[in-house]
């Protein structure tokens, strides 16, 4: 542990949020941007023209920079705990097909329109995390039928095929729910636009329990790097170690996909990268991974919402562009090693 | 008293069984030889003592059922050097050998302590792996890699090792510096081991007892000269097996 190293790590993430809050149709100066919301939070009074920045500023960016970050870091400590888990450097919440699992979950809540009381989003929520965790169970126990050593190529094409299924699915439930088909389709494109700080707090008290939960595993993660026998072999609880990456990490792509659609690739894109600079040990790479996710997914939320000015792109489209051309890097280089 | 009792077990795979109600029993201090012909079943009871494989039948280890000791409590006293090793990514050498210690951790928030370094230390430098301990394992050749798995055995530091073709992969020099380092282990320190062997005269060398397996079940048990026998090893092999090693080493007479 260097503590340094995390200080300059959340300096720059607070940095690159301010510049984020800053940017967009109404040019706000990082300065002005910083002291909007250092008025805010200690409830100085401002004058007339500051307050319609601050209230942009507050009301509408940061709480959407915010989600952003967040959703950008829980993909990323999913994406390298599974790839740890499975050992697989490809393997994510969108290759997987967890991440569209999670999706036909919310959809089919939106269209019975499962909502808890008191709570609107809680219904769409929790059907994304038991979708999303049951999809990772099938996915892992197909694979495993199929081919009992997990190969690399083996668990993606039953993603691929998985998340056909899903999409398919939701295909099929827009075109037969009739008037609610709008705000389906709405929402399956993708978005964390309109994020308030209802979302920002729900989204950051799920980081901080199932990133805890995941922290507590990194020896044992370690340990998986060399196959589950030999971690069995050195005293790891191997099926214990499982189930708290897998709800972990199920409940987390769950809670970010209903909060903004599914945005693919982070989670294979930036543990990717993380690992060149860390080293693969998981107590030094997962919590990197988060700082460079949210990042990551700020810049991306930043080139959505500027490149084709005043009109918005999904942030998935740009993480996915990226993503594709890394996923083929990756995937030529992990063939190489073999 | 017996460190390790194996009662009838039986480990199938779908509908066969690999290994058919199986005894044996092993003495602190005393090394077993585990031998028979391939698909004898001979690796499956090392995964079944290593709990590895669901198994009828029971293994008490310190007359304790193995099946109620807790993984990490089991992994202090039972080190394992499988036959086939994984390697996800690129951990060195030193770190995939400090992996050895987890189960003498207190919490997994820990960090490894003096006595682990030295145990660590100490595993290293009697695989012979000292220049090569920052190396990827990713890099490593079959014997580099045998060796580091060897280490971590080592740092585990148990009473009971249970090794899988120990000197696979390994050059003469390694074979003879395991062989006696594991002999020495057995004889100073009181420990424990079964291996599986394929080289007959490696297992008479060094073993103490031997269990004679063929087609899952148990041919033969007891101290490895009444076992490795003419007549046994002629019936498992179903060739004359002094013969072929006779012929081998008449190559060497001038």
């Amino acid at each position: 542990m260097h503590p340094a190293e995390y200080a300059a790590l959340a300096l720059i993430t607070v940095a690159v949020t301010i510049l984020c809050v800053g940017a967009g149709s109404v040019e706000i100066t990082p300065i002005d941007a910083f002291m909007a919301i250092w008025n805010s939070v200690f409830g100085k009074t401002v004058s007339v023209s500051d307050e319609s920045i601050r209230s942009i500023i507050v009301f509408v960016r940061l709480p959407r920079v915010l989600a952003v970050g967040i959703v950008g870091a829980a993909l990323s400590l999913c994406g390298g705990a599974i790839q740890g888990l499975l050992r697989n450097p490809l393997a994510d919440g969108s290759t997987l097909g967890v991440s569209s699992g999670a999706s036909l979950g919310a959809v089919l809540a939106l269209a019975l329109g499962i909502t808890l009381p008191d709570f609107p989003l809680g219904g769409t929520m929790v059907m994304s995390m038991i979708f999303a965790f049951l999809s990772l169970c099938l996915i892992l126990f197909l694979s495993y039928r199929i081919d009992r050593s997990l190969s690399t190529n083996t668990m993606i094409l039953m993603g691929v095929v998985f998340s056909m299924f899903a999409n398919s699915s939701i295909s099929l439930i827009i075109a037969s729910v009739g008037e609610k088909a709008r705000t389906i389709t709405f929402w399956t494109m993708g978005s964390l636009a309109g994020s308030d700080y209802a979302d920002v707090l729900v989204l950051a008290l799920t980081l901080i329990v199932c990133g805890a939960a995941l922290r507590s595993c990194t020896t044992e993660l370690n340990a998986f790097a060399f196959g589950e026998d030999n971690a069995r072999n050195v005293g790891v609880n191997v099926r214990r170690t499982k189930m708290t990456v897998m709800i972990a990490t199920s409940v987390l792509i769950g809670v970010c996909v209903s909060a903004g659609g599914t945005i693919g690739f982070v989670g294979l894109v930036v543990p990717h990268m993380t690992r060149a600079i860390t080293g693969p040990n998981h107590k030094k790479s997962l919590p990197f991974s988060m700082f460079f996710g949210a990042i990551f997914l700020m810049l991306c939320d930043l080139v959505s919402r500027v490149i084709a000015s005043p009109k918005q792109i999904p942030v998935g489209v740009v993480t996915s562009f990226i993503g594709a051309v890394l996923f083929i890097y990756i995937f030529g280089k992990s063939r190489r090693m073999k | 008293m017996n460190l390790l009792e194996v009662s009838g077990i039986t480990v199938c795979y779908g509908n066969v069984d690999v290994i058919c109600d199986v005894s044996f029993h092993v003495k602190k201090g005393s090394w077993l030889m585990v031998v028979g012909p391939n698909g004898a079943g001979k690796s499956t009871i090392i995964k079944a003592v290593s709990k590895g494989v669901p198994y009828t039948g029971e293994i008490l280890f310190n007359g304790r059922n193995i099946d109620r000791i807790m993984q990490k409590e089991y992994a202090r006293k039972v080190g394992v050097l499988s036959q086939s090793h994984t390697v996800g990514y690129g951990f060195t050498v030193e770190e995939a050998v400090r992996m050895g210690r987890y189960a003498h951790r207190k919490s997994t928030f820990s960090d490894a302590g003096k006595d682990d370094e030295e145990k660590v230390d100490y595993a290293i430098h009697t695989t012979g792996l000292e220049c090569s301990k920052h190396k990827s394992v990713l890099e490593l050749s079959g014997g580099e890699l045998q060796r580091t798995f060897l280490a971590q055995v080592l740092a585990q530091d148990p009473e009971l090792i249970l090794l899988d073709e120990p000197v696979n992969h390994l050059d003469l020099v390694y074979q003879k510096l395991i062989m006696e380092l594991m002999q020495d282990w057995t004889r100073k320190k009181d420990r424990t081991i079964v291996s599986v062997v394929h080289d007959l005269s490696l297992a008479k060398a060094y073993g103490t007892d031997a269990l004679l397996m063929n087609e899952g079940r148990s041919v033969a048990f007891g101290e490895i000269d009444t076992i490795l026998t003419e007549n046994n090893l002629n019936l498992v092999y179903d060739m004359d097996v002094s013969a072929w090693n006779r012929s081998l080493l008449a190559q060497w007479q001038s």
